[in-house]
C-alpha cells in the first residue's frame, strides 16, 4: 500500500500542478518568455559583431536561465500557503520530503524545462556552433533542476514574508552561483577547446548534492510555514 | 482513543492553555467552545501536528503523534479556517486531488455525489472553484469530510458560511459518524444538534 500510495502523491501532486498553469497560459508562459526577451535584448544591445557575440553567449544565456527561474519561484509554494493547500499536503500519510521533490518536478517540468527545449534556437542566434549548443542543453538540462530544488529552500523559507520575493532573491541568487559559473564554464570551455567534461560532472554533483540536501530542509521550512 | 495529556499551549506572550488534559473516545463529538482568542485554533492545530505542544503530549492508541506522523495523518481529516481548494480546479478535480494524494481513488460518479450530498447541485460542479461563492466553496471543502472514511475529523469553524440547511446536513454526518465509531472534534460557536449522549463539551477560558 505504501509505495503505490507515494506513486500516487507524487503523481497526483505533479498533474495538479501543471493543470493548473495550462489553466492560466499566461502564467505558463511568462518564464519562457522572459528567458527569450532577455537574450534577445543582449544582441540588440551590444552589437551584433559575431566574435563578441558568442564569447558572451555562454555566460548571457546562463544568467537568463538563472533570472527566469527565480521569476517563477514565487508560484512554487504561495498560492499552496494562501489557500490552505500546504496544510492539506503536510497531513498527507507519505514523506512530506517526496511530496517536496513531487512540487519541484513539477516547477521544473513548466519553468526548466522550457528553457531547455528553447535554448538551442537562442544559441544560433548567438552564432554557436552545433556542438556548443548541444552542451549548452546538456548543461542547462543538468543545471536548472539544481535551481528549482533549491529555490524550493527559499521560496519554502520566505511563505508568509512581507516583501517575499526579494528576500527569495537574495537567499537563492548567492547558492545558484556555482551552478552558473559550472553551467556557462561547461560551455565556454567547449569552445575554447579544452573540453565540457569537468564543468557538466560538477554540475550534475551539484544536481545530486542538492536533490538530497534540498527536499529534506524545504520540507523543514514548510512544516514552520504552517506551524 | 485520542488522548491530551497535560497540554500547554503559548503564543507569543500570551498562555493560551495549561494542563489540558482530556480523552476523546470512539463513537463522540467533542465540541469545543470559546471566546475569540481563547486558543481554539491553536488547540486544532496541536492536535493536527502542526503545533508542537510546548508541554505535555497528545497520544493517538497510545502513541505520541509527533512520533508517528505518517501513521496518525492516515487517520484524520482536517478542515480549517482555509478551504484548501485551488480556484482553477473544479470542485470534482479538488476531491479528486484530496483522495489521489492520501492514496486513495475517487471515481468522478462518487466525488459528485459527495457534493450532492452537502447540497451542491450538479450545473456547479464543472465549475472553475473560482467562481463559487465563499458558502459554495465551504460546502465543496466539507464534502471531502463528507466522503471520509478516516476515524478522526478535526473540524475548526466548519459552519461558517453554511446556511441552514448545510448546516443540518452536516450535522447529520456528523451523527452517522459518531454512530459508526468515529471520532468528531470540531471548534464552533453554534450548539450542534445531535444526540446529547454523544456530545462532549469543552470550554477554553482565555
Amino acid at each position: 500500500m505504501s509505495q503505490s500510495g507515494v506513486a500516487h502523491a507524487v503523481y497526483g501532486i505533479i498533474r495538479r500542478d501543471i493543470l493548473i498553469v495550462f489553466r492560466r497560459r499566461a502564467d505558463a508562459m511568462t518564464t519562457a518568455f522572459f528567458f527569450v526577451i532577455v537574450t534577445s535584448l543582449f544582441p540588440l544591445g551590444i552589437g551584433p559583431e559575431p566574435a563578441v557575440l558568442r564569447s558572451i553567449a555562454p555566460g548571457v544565456l546562463w544568467v537568463a536561465a538563472l533570472l527566469s527561474c527565480l521569476l517563477s519561484l514565487n508560484r512554487l509554494f504561495t498560492s499552496d500557503y494562501q489557500d490552505g493547500a500546504l496544510e492539506q499536503l503536510v497531513l498527507v500519510p507519505q514523506p512530506l520530503t517526496v511530496l517536496v521533490m513531487a512540487k519541484v518536478a513539477a516547477h521544473w517540468l513548466l519553468s526548466g524545462l522550457p528553457l531547455v527545449v528553447l535554448s538551442p534556437l537562442l544559441g544560433m542566434q548567438y552564432g554557436l556552433s552545433g556542438e556548443s549548443v548541444g552542451i549548452l542543453m546538456f548543461s542547462l538540462l543538468l543545471g536548472t533542476p539544481t535551481l528549482s530544488l533549491i529555490g524550493a529552500i527559499g521560496a519554502a523559507l520566505t511563505l508568509g514574508v512581507r516583501g517575499s520575493s526579494v528576500l527569495v532573491a537574495l537567499l537563492a541568487l548567492p547558492l545558484f552561483i556555482p551552478v552558473l559559473i559550472f553551467g556557462a564554464g561547461a560551455v565556454s570551455n567547449q569552445m575554447a577547446g579544452i573540453g565540457a567534461e569537468a564543468n557538466l560532472s560538477l554540475l550534475g554533483a551539484c544536481l545530486l548534492l542538492a536533490l538530497v540536501l534540498a527536499p529534506w530542509a524545504t520540507s523543514a521550512a514548510l512544516r514552520l510555514a504552517v506551524e | 482513543m485520542l488522548e491530551l495529556v497535560n497540554l500547554s499551549c503559548q503564543r507569543g506572550e500570551r498562555r493560551l492553555f495549561s494542563n489540558l488534559s482530556v480523552a476523546i473516545n470512539p463513537g463522540k463529538l467533542v465540541a469545543i467552545a470559546g471566546e475569540n482568542g481563547s486558543g481554539k485554533t491553536s488547540l486544532l492545530r496541536m492536535l493536527c501536528g502542526f503545533l508542537p505542544p510546548e508541554q505535555g503530549t497528545i497520544l493517538w492508541q497510545g502513541k505520541n503523534i509527533t512520533e508517528w506522523r505518517e501513521m496518525y495523518a492516515a487517520q484524520l481529516t482536517y478542515v480549517g479556517h482555509l478551504n484548501g481548494l485551488k480556484e482553477d480546479l473544479t470542485p470534482v478535480e479538488n476531491l479528486q486531488f484530496s483522495a489521489t494524494i492520501a492514496g486513495e481513488h475517487l471515481p468522478d460518479g462518487a466525488a459528485r455525489e459527495g457534493l450532492e450530498a452537502v447540497g451542491l447541485r450538479a450545473q456547479v460542479h464543472g465549475l472553475p472553484t473560482r467562481v463559487l461563492s465563499q458558502g459554495q466553496k465551504r460546502r465543496v471543502t466539507l464534502a471531502r469530510v463528507w466522503l471520509s472514511t478516516r476515524p478522526l475529523w478535526i473540524l475548526d469553524e466548519p459552519f461558517a458560511a453554511l446556511d441552514e440547511r448545510a448546516t443540518r446536513l452536516l450535522t447529520q454526518r456528523f451523527q452517522a459518524h459518531v454512530n459508526t465509531g468515529g471520532m468528531v472534534v470540531v471548534a464552533t460557536h453554534q450548539e450542534v444538534a445531535i444526540a446529547p449522549h454523544s456530545v462532549q463539551h469543552m470550554r477554553l477560558v482565555g
